[in-house]
């Protein structure tokens, strides 16, 4: 607690510097390309979305970014606590497993990536903390409380399975798991995929919530234009694995200049 | 006849059934273990005239360590009499020719199936542990090359979960054999399925433990004298498990008993697991509230008649 305190003033020290910092960013599978000289800055408390249709490269550069895949070419900068920029290929891997589990977030599609199905919600909760090093039971399970209190998890369920939750559930035990350390930077790769829209709607609610009240950054990817809209300041239009159209989220949205973009946009049913 | 038998086994084996190639491999991985307290180090398990599961592991560590003068000691449970342990001995008897014992004190080597015997261990002997699993996390982690990685960059927390997973169903740390333990402030290690009890023992103990897994092809060790912790959480401590009554044979108390069943109406007993210290003792004159005495019960038979 007392770290993420004194991260948060360093964090609003450093509020016009970028977290994280992406330099032509190129992933080729083979002679396909993956990705291609992407580039772009990422502020802190600030939500990029990055939509396109499927296989357009979106989850291969979520994958580079959060040090799942390594890039073909391109550098990708992150700012520590400290406040030293970071070529996240050149730390070791012990560092970039910390920065896994304490300073990032990964929000899967599918909750059960992102679960240990066979652990209670309260262990999956305490996890990221018992990997940090606390070793207090009565601790680590009040403060697994109080986020499946803010995730709206009913205290009762806390030593239930991930198996016996709804998928709407899953997911948001899956967010609170990963936002239980205080982490700084949270992808999500189709939060709200393969779920009805109601729960849809509140969990993007949630989400809105939680990344305003903690002053996060995130960066989203999805297809779903709505979710892009709801959520993000910033949007970057991806096809065959390029960059096409970036901008804040209202501009691309509803003006948009490429072509691509256009059809994307016109493709959505107008209620 | 049985001469005979032993002369032909000679003729066509190697002293210790293993090839001497296959016996230095072991020992550079025991070397290596040694080395590197409570790391598991892979090596080249060998098929060995027995199934997986009867302690290849073990015997394969013995066998590379056993010379002519050795005096042996194998126990199953705690017990020198059991299927595994009888077995065991007479396979070393058979293909070394080396002097086996009952009495922990006047044994080199003990090969062990999930006991350590009671009476502690001294600088001069060597205690090998057959492993069924050596992987602590291999329960909640299914990839090795994950595992590795965890081991490899000392992320232990996930131990933490499954202890985290016992208090919250159980309202205790339920785990009671195979209890996870931290060799030399490094590695987390498995100490094979031995009682919680045994854990302690393990903390600076002054005899050599060595530790083979056949199936999975590891060996690990923890050296003389070394620092072995059992994970706990701050407010839910480490504890060995209490039993209420003394052993019924001997009266011992604060050793690991056994529970005998006695009768289909819920009779039951409670033994010491360790059946040379049990004898020991008895033999030295205690006898617990169950013992044979020899003057009640001819005033049975007396009273029969």
């Amino acid at each position: 607690m007392q770290t993420s305190e004194m991260t948060q003033t360093t964090a609003d020290a450093s509020e016009d510097l970028p977290l994280l910092r992406v330099s032509s960013a190129t992933k080729y599978y083979g002679d396909r390309i993956g990705c291609k000289d992407v580039n772009f800055e990422l502020y802190p408390g600030e939500v990029l979305a990055i939509v396109g249709e499927s296989g357009s490269g979106k989850t291969t550069l979520l994958n580079c970014l959060s040090t799942r895949l390594a890039p073909t070419s391109g550098v990708i900068e992150y700012r520590n606590r400290q406040g030293a920029m970071r070529n996240l290929y050149q730390m070791s891997e012990a560092e970039r497993r910390m920065l896994m589990r304490t300073d990032w977030g990964f929000v899967h599609q599918h909750a059960s990536d992102g679960l240990r199905m066979s652990v209670s919600a309260g262990a999956n909760v305490g996890e990221r903390l018992m990997a940090v090093g606390a070793r207090h039971y009565g601790d680590i399970r009040s403060t697994a409380i109080d986020w499946l209190d803010r995730v709206e998890i009913a205290e009762d369920r806390i030593d239930d399975d991930p198996r016996a939750f709804s998928g709407g559930m899953r997911q948001r035990l899956q967010i609170a798991r990963n936002l239980v350390t205080n982490p700084r930077l949270v992808f999500m790769d189709e939060p709200t995929g393969g779920l009805d829209v109601s729960v849809q709607a509140r969990l993007l609610d949630l989400i809105r919530g939680l990344v305003s009240d903690l002053g996060l950054s995130v960066i989203i990817v999805t297809h779903d234009l709505a979710v892009a809209r709801l959520l993000s300041d910033r949007t970057l239009v991806m096809r065959r694995g390029h960059v096409i159209e970036t901008g804040l989220t209202d501009q691309v949205l509803d003006d948009p200049q490429e072509a691509y973009t256009q059809l994307l946009v016109s493709s959505i049913l107008q209620p | 006849m049985t001469e005979q038998t032993y002369d032909n086994f000679a003729d066509h084996y190697n002293f210790a059934y293993l090839d001497e190639q296959t016996k230095r491999m072991i020992r550079r991985a025991i070397l290596k273990a040694i080395a590197v307290p409570g790391y598991q180090v892979p090596f080249a398990s060998r098929e060995m005239p027995m199934p997986y599961g009867w302690g290849t592991g073990g015997v394969q560590v013995t066998a590379a360590i056993i010379g002519a003068n050795d005096v042996l000691k194998m126990i199953d449970q705690g017990s020198d009499d059991t299927t595994n342990a009888v077995a065991l001995r007479g396979f070393f008897v058979k293909t070394t020719g080396v002097e086996a014992t009952t009495k922990t004190s006047e044994a080199t080597i003990i090969q062990t199936r999930h006991r350590i015997p009671e009476e502690p261990l001294k600088a001069n002997q060597t205690l090998v542990y057959q492993v069924p699993i050596p992987e602590p996390l291999r329960k909640l982690e299914p990839r090795e090359t994950e595992t590795r990685k965890m081991h490899a960059l000392e992320e232990y927390g996930l131990m933490h979960v499954k202890l985290y997973e016992d208090i919250a169903k159980y309202g205790e740390i339920a785990t009671t054999y195979a209890y996870p333990v931290l060799v030399n402030d490094r590695y987390v290690m498995d100490p094979s399925p031995i009682p919680k009890f045994d854990n302690p023992k393990m903390h600076e103990m002054e005899a050599l433990q060595l530790f083979g897994a056949g199936r999975e092809k590891r060996i690990y060790a923890v050296p003389p004298h070394t620092k072995v912790e059992s994970l706990d959480f701050e407010d839910y401590p480490f504890e060995i498990q209490k039993f209420e009554e003394p052993c019924a044979l001997c009266g011992a108390e604060n050793v690991y008993l056994d529970e005998v069943i006695l009768d289909d109406k819920g009779a039951r007993m409670f033994v010491c697991s360790d059946s040379d210290f049990c004898e020991d003792r008895r033999e030295n004159g205690h006898v617990g509230h169950m013992a044979a005495n020899p003057i009640t019960e001819s005033e049975n038979r007396g009273a029969d008649a």
